[in-house]
């Protein structure tokens, strides 16, 4: 079979699954500051699927992009970790401020830039915006057709894949051309785990960002063996016209932001005695809600 | 802004569903306030009797594809002709359903209109919009109101200068109630065949299983909910336990679906199912916005907590402060006792 390039889209998100009391202000804003930044699980998912054709098809690349601030690099080195072949960032204070549709147009025009790509993979949604938007957003703007919650790899053949998704209700099995782009879901295998020689190979890959910064012997390091530079993208590498990038290219617009003021409370607080349960099952029932 | 509110209709198996009946009623309260019509797009195979479905929730006129190839879904094939339709008529406002085809099809349209789009609402008005930058005040926007950030927050989403404004709801958010049973809607019938080609259909479905859910949490009038605090999935034994007792039905926060301890059509919140049942005993549940959004109708809220600071406590009418399993046992026994 003909060797694949396939580009997985990979976020660096913040860990919204523990957020706790301290994560808000007093002013209602969001701490963005404390709470640890992760590779989006889905997108793990994604890289699992894209290294499982690779193991089928010799000769594919996969290349693990990324687009965020300059320290969404960490994302590009754990792609390599797991067994990515390139790694590259697009990063630019100009895309800040992007909602999905200005998001999708810069990545579709980094994945345009990069060149003859037969698959993109990324993970259905991102943890903090859940809006499962920038995939197809991605692939209508790549002019590819789309395979959304994709669970598990079927069958690969020339030009032809076929997977199983995932659906409220159920399955579909379904076999798309190649190109395509899918998204893959939360239940689809689990991304293997770091290769202890790829940990060491790939250490020090560092973004020209990053090696500004580091000490002199990375700095050689990275200049002898080219592969650990990692390739940081900017507004004019890819083409992108300023008007649907960032805030101006993002038609939704945030009104308000408030931590909830939850109703007021005339709970009775009971303990965990019988004598407090039997009070709390006796009301229940004399008004009818249980029995 | 001009333009009519459009409502995407999903089929199944000739059938509009649920999760649009409801936006019907939705888009009907947003026509009403913005004194413009409701338009319903329904695509699918053998719906000639549409009218009697949809008319009856406000619906002034229906844009209708009726075609064998039309199921089962494909997604290029309906970004194509609901994008036509869209682009044609101008809408202010569209509205689609969070199911897996909704979530699939609206942004690809809204790619390809160049517009915004706001997931998982779980709340939608009328409002006006005031941009702080250039002092411009922009009359009856749609406010798209969602909890974000993991349900820490909850967020007001405008759009005002790239139309039109659409919006997912997931199922059960919104109620679904008949507007005027004698409503008349205008027919209109897409005309398919300059609009899609072979090129539309090159995925094909090859199989597919759809499991008739044995879970409706919707309709459920008692639900016993458990969360992370559960602690494990041999430990929801006992919610199960507790629910038959009671004939209830067992559901979960996000974090409780996503370590596992229950199927994903279990879950209550913003990305999973909305209640309103007539008591939910949240057991160990912290109450997330992302949680609460999805059940804080529920006329009764039992809540069971080692925290008595949980957020959930702050809605809930009765509060036991102390472990589930200590606390499930000597409910039911306290149930066994006293109900006759």
């Amino acid at each position: 079979m003909k060797p694949l390039k396939i580009v997985v889209l990979a976020k660096q998100v913040p860990d919204t699954r523990n957020v706790g009391p301290d994560a808000m202000k007093p002013d209602g804003t969001v701490n963005r500051g404390i709470l640890p930044t992760i590779f989006n699980p889905d997108d793990l998912h994604a890289l699992e699927f894209a290294l499982q054709i690779k193991d089928k098809i010799e000769g594919t690349q996969v290349i693990v992009l990324t687009m965020g601030p300059k320290r969404a690099a960490d994302i590009v080195r754990e792609g390599y970790y797991r067994g990515a072949d390139y790694g590259l960032m697009v990063s630019d204070r100009r895309f800040g401020g992007a909602d999905t549709l200005a998001t999708s147009y810069t990545l579709a025009m980094t994945i345009k830039k990069i060149g003859d790509v037969d698959m993109v993979l990324a993970g259905v949604q991102a943890i903090d915006g859940d809006t499962a938007q920038t995939g197809p957003q991605t692939a209508e703007k790549i002019n590819f057709p789309q395979v959304t919650y994709v669970e598990e790899l079927i069958d690969l053949g020339n030009n032809e894949i076929t997977v199983k998704r995932r659906l409220d209700k159920g399955i579909e099995i379904v076999k798309a051309p190649i190109p395509v782009l899918m998204t893959v879901n939360g239940t689809f295998d689990k991304c293997r785990s770091r290769n202890a020689k790829k940990l060491l190979k790939y250490k020090y890959a560092r973004t020209d960002t990053e090696l500004a910064r580091e000490e002199d012997f990375i700095k050689e390091l990275v200049e002898q063996r080219s592969y650990l530079h990692i390739p940081e993208w900017n507004v004019e590498d890819i083409e992108a016209e300023l008007s649907k990038i960032g805030l101006a290219g993002s038609p939704t617009k945030v009104n308000k932001v408030e931590s909830i003021v939850m109703k007021a409370s005339e709970a009775k607080i009971l303990s965990d005695s019988q004598e407090d349960i039997d009070l709390m099952v006796g009301e229940l029932i004399s008004s009818h809600v249980i029995g | 802004m001009d333009g009519n509110v459009f409502v995407f209709c999903e089929t199944d198996n000739g059938k509009v569903v649920d999760i649009s009946l409801e936006l019907l009623s939705s888009g009907r309260k947003l026509a009403g306030k913005l004194n413009c019509k409701l338009e319903a797009i329904v695509l699918g195979n053998d719906i000639s009797d549409i009218e009697k479905q949809i008319s009856k929730y406000g619906v002034d006129t229906i844009h209708i594809a009726d075609d064998s190839r039309l199921d089962p879904y494909l997604t290029l094939v309906y970004s194509k002709i609901v994008s036509y339709v869209l682009d044609k008529d101008q809408p202010q406002i569209v509205l689609f359903g969070a199911s897996s085809i909704g979530r699939d099809l609206a942004p690809r349209v809204a790619s390809t209109l160049q517009c915004g789009l706001t997931a998982d609402c779980t709340r939608l008005e009328i409002g006006d919009h005031l941009e702080r930058k250039t002092k411009v005040e922009y009359k009856d926007l749609l406010l798209a109101i969602r909890p974000a950030f993991g349900g820490s927050i909850m967020a007001t989403i405008v759009n005002w200068d790239m139309p039109p404004q659409m919006a997912t709801v997931r199922e059960g958010v919104m109620k679904k109630e008949v507007f005027d049973k004698n409503y008349k809607s205008e027919i209109i019938n897409i005309d398919l065949s300059d609009l899609i080609s072979d090129e539309d259909f090159v995925i094909e479905v090859l199989e597919r299983h759809m499991e008739e859910s044995k879970v409706n949490l919707k309709e459920a009038p008692i639900i016993v909910a458990g969360g992370y605090g559960v602690g494990s999935k041999e430990n929801f034994d006992l919610l199960y336990e507790f629910a038959d007792m009671l004939g209830a039905d067992v559901g979960g926060s996000r974090a409780a679906i996503d370590a596992g301890f229950l199927e994903n059509e279990r879950q209550i919140g913003q990305t999973g199912v909305t209640v309103r049942p007539k008591l939910y005993i949240a057991c160990g549940i912290s109450g997330a916005i992302q949680h609460t959004a999805g059940m804080d109708e529920s006329a009764m809220i039992v809540s069971i907590n080692k925290d008595k600071n949980a957020p959930i406590n702050k809605i809930a009418d009765y509060v036991i402060v102390g472990d589930l399993n200590e606390v499930l046992p000597k409910m039911i026994k306290s149930f066994h006792k006293q109900a006759q």
